[in-house]
């Protein structure tokens, strides 16, 4: 067991952290505060490259592995938690589906421009009375001669009118097929009978877009059926498994960001005559964000790890999520706390990472949901 | 065109100096490349971009460690490195010795370099490199064009700016308003793997300075606070900058 970085993941590191704090940083409060999503964010993070980090070279990928695209979210989410899930969403919810259960002409066509950034993605599977229950989808598709015919809504969907690829969900067969009534494809923007709904307003996470998007009538070929008829919960699962991965990495860069915060704001204000980070109810507190800190990234490099290797990663992947995330709601409310009633305020950054920090558990399956997938293994083996 | 770019590995300059044992600590900190030297690293890219000239070598004389900077500069876009293996001790003029013989034996058109490292702030290297091989010197450039074997850069002069030209070869180092340095892309970092490194040894050169001590700057002293009304703080302000902080006034 090693426990260190080789060169390449020493230089990415480095890079992302620098073009974050560069690139990213200086409109982050804006995009916050007026509430919209960028196009150049998810622009300048493919002109860096940070779209292809896990597929294959022939993929138009860098073929850096899992570990190196958990290090790049993070150092994202360190900075700007909205680019760090506009980048996540993408590659974990879009490109992934495509590179495990595509075909080749699939891969060329989709994966290869989402893997470059050329082409932006996004993943479909709520819907107004199916969340956590993602068997309860309405959804339809139904097969007339070279086409699926699509009808239902989909809601909360993350790059929503933004992304030009979206990788949906929907019924194909009927009750007593289970979790095999369902099959996923690939729908591009501006197939007749696609259009978008309402925009979600956010309590955080208010960088990235969200939206409803609506199929009536809409004609997707049958060469877009990904994977097999009946396949589809299971590429749906498969893929949250491996986004999960994704989110906790950016539940950890959330979290080091609001700490970061937080000790330099320890160290400066001044109360009883010296700096609060020498009062012991502060430095312990600070002390108790780092370890937790440290636990979530183990969990979370782990899974990458596993995921990396070809060895199982679902249980992995949950225990990474639902430790990263709940460890980013307890350390930015910590780093409020140290900032006092100035926390509150929007003058200093641990206001929005609170906001920020919320959702990592709820989305990609909510902490309860990760409990159970994890208690299920445990006790029904 | 063959560019020759000189590149140190310094500490991050966020880091926090810490002595230990009269020396500077290295433990935990954060290793770049000079920030000065990362400009010349992407003019040079630039020109070879603009086919002006068509490889780029970097060179860094150093401990083993000194490889992560080689290397972040192939992840930018250079071709080709040289790790001069030389003791981290050695002074400017031992570090400029062992530079401009590998620069010799390369034979370079142009070599690039910062204008000064941002550890030790001595200025010297690219100058002395200079010297030694009998090449012309432009410093703290802003800006570089080559054409019909010569090449002419703005650099900074008191003032003003200074527009110099000299033949090639010659000896360039940057001030870091030349350009913007890329951050390494992800498929530069994989490109990275697969270019040429090779490692030297530096020639033998003895250090003629002795670093005799280390010191960190005085702690800054905390200011003073005069909550009086304006008549009252006005004279006790005078009298402090006066007889305490014992300020020179010039009538
Ligand atoms: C900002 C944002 C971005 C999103 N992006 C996407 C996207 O890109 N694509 C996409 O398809 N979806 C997306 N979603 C949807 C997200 O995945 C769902 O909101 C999430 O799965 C929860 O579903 P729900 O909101 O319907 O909550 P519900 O399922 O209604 O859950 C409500 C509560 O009940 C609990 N609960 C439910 N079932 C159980 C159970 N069996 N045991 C114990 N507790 C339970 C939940 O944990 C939760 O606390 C996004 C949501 C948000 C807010
Ligand atoms: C929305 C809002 C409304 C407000 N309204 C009013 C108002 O109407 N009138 C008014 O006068 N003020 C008001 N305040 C100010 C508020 O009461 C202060 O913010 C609060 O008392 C904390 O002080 P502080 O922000 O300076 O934090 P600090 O005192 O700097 O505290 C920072 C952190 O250090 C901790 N800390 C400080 N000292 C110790 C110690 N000895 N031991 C352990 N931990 C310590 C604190 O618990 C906190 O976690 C308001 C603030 C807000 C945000």
């Amino acid at each position: 067991m090693e426990f260190s970085y080789s060169s390449d993941q020493e230089i990415l590191r480095q890079s992302v952290r620098d073009f974050a704090e560069n690139v990213l940083g200086p409109g982050v409060v804006d995009r916050d505060e007026k509430e919209y999503y960028d196009p150049f964010t998810f622009k300048a993070m493919a002109d860096l490259g940070l779209m292809g980090i896990p597929f294959e070279e022939k993929w138009g990928g860098a073929e850096m592995g899992m570990l190196a695209y958990v290090m790049a979210i993070e150092e994202i989410a360190r900075i700007d938690p909205s680019a760090a899930d506009t980048l996540s969403a993408h590659v974990s919810l879009a490109a992934f589906p495509v590179r495990m259960f595509g075909n080749d002409e699939q891969k060329e066509k989709y994966l290869i421009p989402m893997a470059t950034g050329e082409k932006h993605g996004a993943f479909a599977l709520t819907e107004p009375g199916a969340g956590s229950d993602a068997l309860g989808m309405t959804t339809k598709a139904e097969r007339n001669g070279s086409h699926y015919v699509l009808n239902g809504r989909k809601i909360f969907i993350t790059n929503g009118a933004a992304a030009d690829i979206y990788i949906v969900f929907a019924r194909t067969g009927s009750k007593e097929e289970g979790s095999k009534a369902f099959s996923a494809f690939i729908v591009e923007k501006g197939t007749p009978g696609f259009t978008f709904g309402k925009y979600e307003r956010k309590m955080g996470l208010r960088g990235t877009q969200n939206c409803d998007l609506i199929f009536e009538d809409c004609h997707v070929p049958a060469e877009n059926l990904l994977g097999e008829v009946g396949q589809g919960f299971k590429i749906a699962m498969q893929t949250l498994d491996g986004g999960r991965i994704g989110i906790a990495a950016q539940a950890v860069g959330i979290a080091q960001g609001a700490m970061e915060k937080a000790i330099e704001y320890a160290k400066t204000r001044v109360q009883f005559g010296k700096p609060i980070a020498k009062l012991q109810a502060i430095a312990f507190k600070l002390a108790d964000m780092a370890m937790e800190i440290d636990a979530a990234r183990l969990l979370t490099y782990r899974a990458a790890y596993n995921k990396n290797q070809g060895l199982p990663y679902s249980i992995e992947a949950a225990m990474a999520k639902l430790k990263a995330s709940e460890t980013a709601m307890a350390v930015t409310n910590q780093a409020v706390q140290i900032h006092g009633g100035y926390g509150y305020t929007r003058e200093y950054p641990v206001e929005r990472m609170m906001r920020d920090a919320k959702i990592t558990e709820l989305y990609e399956g909510t902490s309860e949901i990760q409990r159970v997938v994890i208690s299920n293994s445990i006790i029904n083996r | 065109m063959k560019v020759l770019v000189c590149v140190k590995q310094t500490f991050d300059t966020e880091a926090k100096i810490e002595l230990k044992d009269g020396k500077i600590a290295e433990a935990g900190i954060n290793l770049i490349i000079n920030p000065y030297d990362e400009v010349a690293v992407e003019g040079a890219i630039q020109l070879k971009e603009k086919n002006v000239v068509n490889e780029v070598v970097v060179i860094s004389a150093g401990a083993d460690k000194a490889m992560d900077a080689i290397r972040t500069a192939l992840a930018m876009g250079a071709d080709r490195g040289i790790l001069i293996k030389q003791d981290t001790a050695a002074d400017e003029y031992a570090r400029a010795v062992a530079l401009a013989a590998v620069i010799k034996e390369e034979n370079p058109e142009l070599v690039l370099a910062g204008h000064v490292a941002a550890d030790d702030g001595s200025s010297q290297v690219p100058t002395r490199i200079a010297e030694i091989l009998g090449y012309p010197h432009i410093n703290v450039i802003t800006s570089l064009e080559i054409a019909d074997g010569k090449v002419t850069c703005s650099s900074e002069a008191d003032g003003g700016t200074q527009v110099t030209e000299v033949s090639l070869p010659a000896v360039i180092s940057s001030q870091v308003s030349w350009n913007e340095p890329r951050y390494p892309s992800m498929k530069g970092i994989m490109q990275a793997k697969k270019k040429p490194v090779s490692t030297v040894d530096a020639v033998a050169a003895d250090n003629k300075i002795k670093i005799v001590e280390y010191a960190l700057p005085a702690a800054k002293q905390a200011g003073i606070k005069i909550e009086e009304d304006p008549d009252v703080a006005a004279a006790k302000l005078a009298d402090w900058i006066m007889n305490t902080a014992k300020a020179e006034i010039k009538k």
